[in-house]
């Protein structure tokens, strides 16, 4: 148990309750003041995300880097990049191309510092026969072969689908998930109460919750990290995929379009007619998961064969 | 008014220490529950929520089946106050503010059902409006904990106003009260909708995504509340010297007969649905009635029994005799409330999430540690319900008063 | 509130779309950008779109030690009768319309360093995909919008394209089954091996 936000809820639970409360008030009362003498009281302190001024947000990112680099004993880098301007962020995956070798799963993994122990991954890879077409109740997500593709079978990788009309984001009792402007559906890990509304509500199992604190070797840490992203989160909280923000949003593509080994998986701006993502859009058959349920997803299966 | 109040707590305090063998082996027994419920707790605040048995596929189980089905509880109250102050009612009036302290018990528990439930509960205070950031109006979630909270207020008001003017031994203000009360049957109303829709509005879960879970909440509500209210009245008024008429009681069971029978009714409707209409979706209720992916499912043994107790606790209440004898009565209200307590707890949430968004199925049974701690929070909305129960007894019954505890010192109450 | 802001990213998005249509009307010609220009400015203005020149195509994969093929093959005579070769490249299994074809249909028997078209034309081993889309002609179009095949780098900015041959062996292109990684852990043994840690 080296998590020292983990740390922090049970001694605030014990100890730091009562100033607590009394500091909620000072806060109020003095909103100028942004940071106390302990990071603990700080951290159950922090004010929702849309409330933060930019003092306030890079003393949380200060924290932060500082709590993490001292569970990690490495330097780490939080940022809090915002959306960029004129860009929706949009995914498409040929699932006549997937092979379902699962690279993606791991890969995402390592970029995102998910933990380790217990499990957690972002892409739930469905193994499905060609002769049923996609029909969930005959889908596998546990398929171990010795080679993929298996001959008769074909593969649907599924996370988050960045839905236009989120039913998360619909049911979260705090705001603490949120479609930003780049229609990147982002969770605050330091905001979530652990209520796992969200859960219920996602039609595609996309939601994880960290219902232990995460184990991550410091050695397999991805020290490149954002707040909204991939920085190393808390027990007790949900996490899901965001289209890699410490990369999108700085030009690059996410990780598992790079590690698809049949490029499969294509990413881009939904307002750019040069895009990819657009090519896809208006010359491919594309194929919505659960269309049915006007979630509007951003994240579009296709026949690209 | 302020001395009299102190009297009160000091005359309250004094009611519920004092008791015979068979009270204080009950409170011993709440307390032990709710003890070792308090250490199962803290253990799952230290490790995590890995130590119940949800898990992603199913995220919400045990915790949110109690506490679903003591909103049920809770919201019942609503079902004695409407005949009692709209009709002005005698013979249920009297009876009335055990239903308002039953009511505030059910929603101690309830509230303690989310706060076990939570993964982050040193963030509750995200939740108080103003301090932290409510999702209203869109967060069926934030309405919740709106409703439910008033809703326990409002019971806390009204029920202690009542008692407290039965020990000053004066007649309640109707101005007061009846405002209050007519405001209480929405709300109670509003707090089981409201967790209805939370299920309900989660296109996600087709099992819930029907338009008569809501009406379905309200009519099972309507027969496990007041099953509790009328095993309760029994004990009451065999232990003291408080009266409680036969009437009151088979007036209770006549209006519990008409909301079991429309809770039948509605079931039935969504089974045919379901069944007859045979689409992708009828998968959920084929797990909670036989099973699914060939395989026999291990919860059907309770969507049968959920609904075996219901039908036969239904026909002992319909038939004015088997109603009016208080043996098959009582066996109905304990059938009636078994099955209802099934089907929030096990049928409503697992079938729900079985199999899951990508068809995967996991099969839940609650952890030791889930029972453990749902035991205690029991332990503890039942300590709280008795304690209140004896000092509303006392009061009413003219026991403890103002008057007696000026004349004789609060000792000789 | 919400509506408003929503209003206001609306109004955003028209008035970045007219500029846009504006600068393209006048200044048709996409401005030449330097290799080590910064793609992206995060949070300013608008993505550069993609263009041919942000394109970068992978080496072709050969064997070690393979390429120049005039190395060996300078001294040798020409036989342009199709047959089984058993003294080099044994290791070749065509598997790639074997019925209608051999080596020096793609290969150029002149130029041993070049690939010809079926009109003759020589091409590098570089632009191998230009043979490639002759017979599919609708994956080099995909292709080349990056529809077809796997894109690293930048996804509004400079990529890396694979050539056709960096994944389907051009002999045999049938693209080869993977050992998959691990299943997930079952919800089931979760805590189990949570524990054992």
């Amino acid at each position: 148990m080296n998590d020292s936000e983990q740390g922090t809820q049970t001694k605030i639970g014990r100890r730091d309750m009562l100033k607590g409360l009394a500091a909620i008030m000072a806060t109020l009362s003095a909103s100028g003041c942004t940071t106390t003498a302990s990071p603990d009281l700080d951290a159950f302190l922090q004010q929702h995300f849309w409330k933060l001024s930019k003092a306030d947000l890079d003393a949380i990112l200060a924290r932060l880097e500082k709590q993490y680099a001292e569970q990690f004993g490495r330097p780490v880098a939080v940022k809090a990049t915002p959306p960029l301007e004129g860009v929706t962020f949009a995914y498409a995956l040929d699932i006549a191309r997937c092979i379902g070798c699962r690279r993606c799963v791991y890969g995402c993994v390592e970029e995102n510092n998910q933990s380790r122990n217990p499990q957690i991954h972002w892409i739930t890879v469905l193994e499905m026969e060609k002769a049923k077409g996609v029909d969930l109740q005959h889908a596998d997500a546990y398929y171990d072969r010795p080679l993929v593709p298996e001959p008769g079978r074909f593969y649907m990788p599924v996370a988050c689908q960045h839905c236009s009309k989120p039913p998360c984001v619909k049911v979260c009792p705090v705001n603490a998930t949120w479609t930003d402007k780049d229609g990147i559906v982002v969770i605050d890990y330091n905001w979530c109460i652990g209520c796992r509304c969200c859960m219920s509500a996602c039609p595609y199992g996309a939601r994880r919750f960290n219902w232990a604190a995460p184990r991550l070797p410091a050695d397999e840490l991805n020290t490149n990290t954002e707040y909204l992203g991939n920085r190393p989160r808390p027990r007790g909280v949900v996490e899901k995929c965001h289209f890699c923000i410490q990369r999108v949003r700085h030009g690059r593509y996410p990780k598992c379009v790079e590690v698809c080994p049949v490029g499969a998986r294509k990413f881009g701006n939904l307002q750019d007619p040069k895009s990819e993502i657009r090519y896809i859009l208006e010359n491919k058959r594309v194929y919505i998961l659960k269309e049915d349920l006007n979630t509007q997803p951003k994240f579009y299966y296709y026949f690209g064969i | 008014m302020v001395r009299e109040l102190y009297g009160f707590v000091r005359g309250s305090i004094g009611i519920v220490r004092r008791g015979n063998r068979a009270y204080y082996a009950w409170v011993a027994f709440l307390l032990l529950l709710a003890i070792q419920g308090v250490a199962a707790y803290y253990n799952q605040a230290r490790t995590g929520l890995i130590l119940t048995n949800m898990r992603d596929p199913i995220s919400w189980a045990f915790y949110i089946g109690n506490f679903t089905f003591l909103v049920g509880v809770g919201a019942a109250a609503v079902m004695l106050v409407i005949p009692a102050y709209i009709y002005d009612w005698k013979p249920i009036k009297e009876v009335v503010v055990f239903g308002e302290l039953l009511a505030i018990a059910a929603m101690v528990m309830c509230l303690l059902f989310v706060l076990v439930d939570m993964g982050r509960p040193d963030r509750f205070w995200h939740l108080i409006p103003f301090l932290g950031s409510l999702h209203l109006p869109t967060s069926l979630l934030s309405w919740d904990a709106v409703v439910l909270n008033v809703y326990l207020l409002l019971n806390l008001v009204i029920a202690s106003y009542l008692i407290f003017c039965a020990y000053r031994g004066r007649h309640y203000n109707p101005r007061i009260v009846v405002p209050l009360v007519i405001f209480s049957i929405p709300m109670a109303i509003s707090i089981h909708t409201v967790t209805a829709f939370l299920y309900n509005g989660m296109a996600a879960r087709p099992y819930w995504n029907s338009a008569i879970l809501a009406p379905r909440f309200l009519a099972s509500a309507f027969c496990s509340g007041p099953a509790v209210l009328l095993i309760l009245f029994q004990i009451v008024r065999r232990t003291t010297r408080f009266d409680i008429k036969d009437e009151a009681l088979h007036k209770v069971a006549e209006l519990m007969a008409y909301a079991m029978g429309f809770n039948l009714f509605l079931t039935g409707a969504e089974i045919f649905k379901e069944y007859y209409s045979d689409t992708q979706h009828l998968v959920h209720i084929q797990y909670l009635f036989s099973g699914i992916h060939g395989r026999p499912s291990p919860i059907a043994i309770y969507g049968w029994s959920a609904l075996a107790l219901g039908v036969i606790a239904f026909l002992l209440f319909v038939v004015p005799a088997t109603r009016k004898n208080f043996i098959t009565m009582n066996l109905g209200c304990l059938m009636i409330y078994g099955s209802v307590y099934i089907e929030k707890g096990i049928a409503l949430l697992i079938p729900g999430y079985t199999p899951d968004v990508l068809g995967q199925v996991y099969e839940y049974v609650p952890s030791v540690t889930e029972v453990r701690v749902s035991m205690g929070i029991f332990g503890i909305g039942f300590l709280l319900f008795t304690l209140m129960v004896k000092v509303a007894l006392a009061t009413l019954s003219g026991r403890l008063t103002a008057g007696a505890v000026r004349a004789n010192g609060i000792r000789a109450v | 509130m919400r509506t408003a802001h929503k209003a206001l990213i609306q109004t955003g998005f028209i008035l970045v779309f007219a500029a846009l249509f504006l600068i393209t009307i006048v200044n048709s010609e996409d401005a030449p950008r330097r290799a080590d220009e910064p793609l992206v400015s995060p949070g300013t203005g608008v993505p550069p779109p993609s263009v041919d020149n942000a394109i970068a195509v992978a080496p072709p994969p050969f064997s070690e030690g393979i390429f120049p093929c005039s190395d060996c093959h300078e001294d040798l005579k020409v036989n342009t009768t199709p047959r089984q070769l058993t003294k080099n490249h044994k290791n070749i299994v065509l598997k790639h319309d074997e019925q209608n074809r051999w080596c020096l249909d793609c290969h150029d028997a002149k130029n041993r360093d070049k690939l010809h078209l079926a009109g003759g034309k020589l091409v590098d081993f570089t632009e191998s995909y230009k043979l490639c889309g002759q017979c599919h002609g609708p994956n080099l179009r995909d292709w080349k919008a990056g529809e077809h095949g796997k894109r690293t780098g930048e996804w509004s900015g400079r990529k890396q394209y694979l050539l056709c041959a960096n994944c389907h062996n051009p002999h045999a292109p049938r693209y080869k089954p993977l050992q998959p990684l691990p299943p997930p852990v079952r919800p089931e043994d979760l805590k189990e091996r949570y524990e054992r840690q």
